[in-house]
């Protein structure tokens, strides 16, 4: 075939391209993944119980701003990512900070504590149901991500997964939040820490697969 | 002929050919085309491969950039999305016909070679067993829009489908015919 007329054809009744419609539907696949995972919550585990409910203390507020923050930073990632030629080293920087903040936050927690309590604090009363549930939950905000991140074109398919990995993860560990019965930093810290960042590696390992072009 | 004379010509044309002007498209995907030949044409010497390669990367790429031209933000300058485009079809080339990446040197979007003005040598791929791989209603409306020329109107008339329908028929059946590209490489 000769490239004219490959360049014939393309360029026959080219129809106008509305800008924005790339955006609308990264949020829109976080809406669709978000609320799965939340109904998938209410489906297995169900909200806490308890005196106050699922909202309980200040413990859930951090458990969500920290979320929030990883899903922002990584949606604004995933914007860019998916445009050809643009990168966002700055909401690296903002992720990262976010894991140390709270990791260091989780440290001077048991610090102010006597060792004989740390136990408590750091395995809480449900570790392997919250190891069990983020990445559970992840999985469908995880798939909706990716399709939408398909109607894309990102270049750099690990990097693109493993921030995908990491907003479904996030968003698994926001409709934890909503069982999760352990309050303290320690736990925050280590479990939902690790856990979304084990999305994210999850991610990564299947990016160049799944978001091929 | 360098990057910096070349940007806002090209960023003209690609914003004009987003609002959908077939003229601008066309010229803009002509002075791509010869660009990508440079591009590739100077990779693939590189790692031994020659010029029937570098045209089917070339159409890749053209491909890529139509179907994909969305992805194009109008803020931003357009030298370096093409150049992005081109460096992962480059990229996933070297992949599935196992090259290495490393034979790729690193380089900036600067660096874009000048056009190549030799006459282009036809690729390997063969538009009408492109077309004859497509689900039947997906080429019939490629024939009809793309190739004979009818409007996306007189098409959905003809074939009796939704104008939406066939718009959304020829993005797939392009971005199929890209897919039928790299898998008759490996």
């Amino acid at each position: 075939m000769k490239t004219d007329q490959l360049i014939n054809m393309l360029s026959t009744n080219v129809e106008p391209v509305k800008s924005g419609q790339l955006k609308k539907t990264l949020i829109l696949t976080l809406v669709v993944g978000g609320l799965a995972a939340f109904f998938m919550m209410l489906a297995t585990v169900g909200l806490r119980a308890g005196a106050g409910g699922w909202f309980h203390s200040g413990f859930m507020i951090l458990k969500l701003v920290f979320m929030l923050i990883l899903i922002s930073a990584g949606t604004a990632l995933l914007a860019k990512l998916i445009r050809p030629g643009q990168n966002g080293r700055k909401l690296y920087t903002v992720i990262f900070l976010s894991f140390l903040a709270v990791g260091l936050a989780g440290i001077c927690a048991l610090a102010l504590e006597p060792p004989t309590a740390w136990d408590r604090m750091i395995m809480g009363t449900e570790w392997t149901t919250c190891v069990f549930c983020i990445p559970l939950f992840a999985i469908l905000p995880f798939a909706t991500l990716i399709w939408g991140l398909r109607r894309g074109a990102p270049t750099n398919l690990r990097r693109t997964g493993a921030i995908a990995g990491l907003v479904a993860g996030a968003l698994g560990a926001v409709a934890y939040a909503f069982h999760c019965p352990d309050d303290s930093l320690p736990f925050i810290a280590l479990w939902y820490g690790v856990m979304v960042a084990l999305c994210a590696w999850i991610g990564a390992m299947l990016g160049p697969r799944l978001l091929r072009w | 002929m360098n990057v910096q004379t070349t940007e806002p010509e090209l960023r003209a044309l690609m914003i004009s050919a987003l609002g959908g002007d077939v003229a601008a498209h066309r010229a803009l995907l002509e002075r791509l085309s010869s660009q990508l030949r440079g591009y590739f044409k100077g990779h693939l010497n590189r790692v031994g491969r020659g010029p029937v390669e570098a045209e089917d990367l070339v159409q890749e790429a053209l491909i890529a950039i139509h179907t994909r031209r969305h992805t194009y933000d109008s803020s931003q300058p357009f030298t370096p999305w093409v150049y992005a485009i081109a460096r992962y079809k480059f990229v996933d080339y070297l992949r599935r016909t196992h090259g290495s990446i490393h034979d790729l040197p690193i380089e900036d979007s600067k660096e874009i070679p000048s056009p190549d003005d030799s006459r282009p040598v036809e690729s390997s791929l063969d538009l009408r067993k492109l077309m004859a791989a497509l689900p039947i209603r997906v080429r019939q409306t490629i024939q009809a829009v793309k190739l004979d020329g009818l409007s996306v109107s007189e098409a959905a008339a003809q074939f009796g489908m939704s104008e939406s329908n066939v718009k959304v028929s020829i993005h797939r059946g392009l971005k199929a015919m890209a897919r039928l590209i790299r898998e008759n490489r490996s």
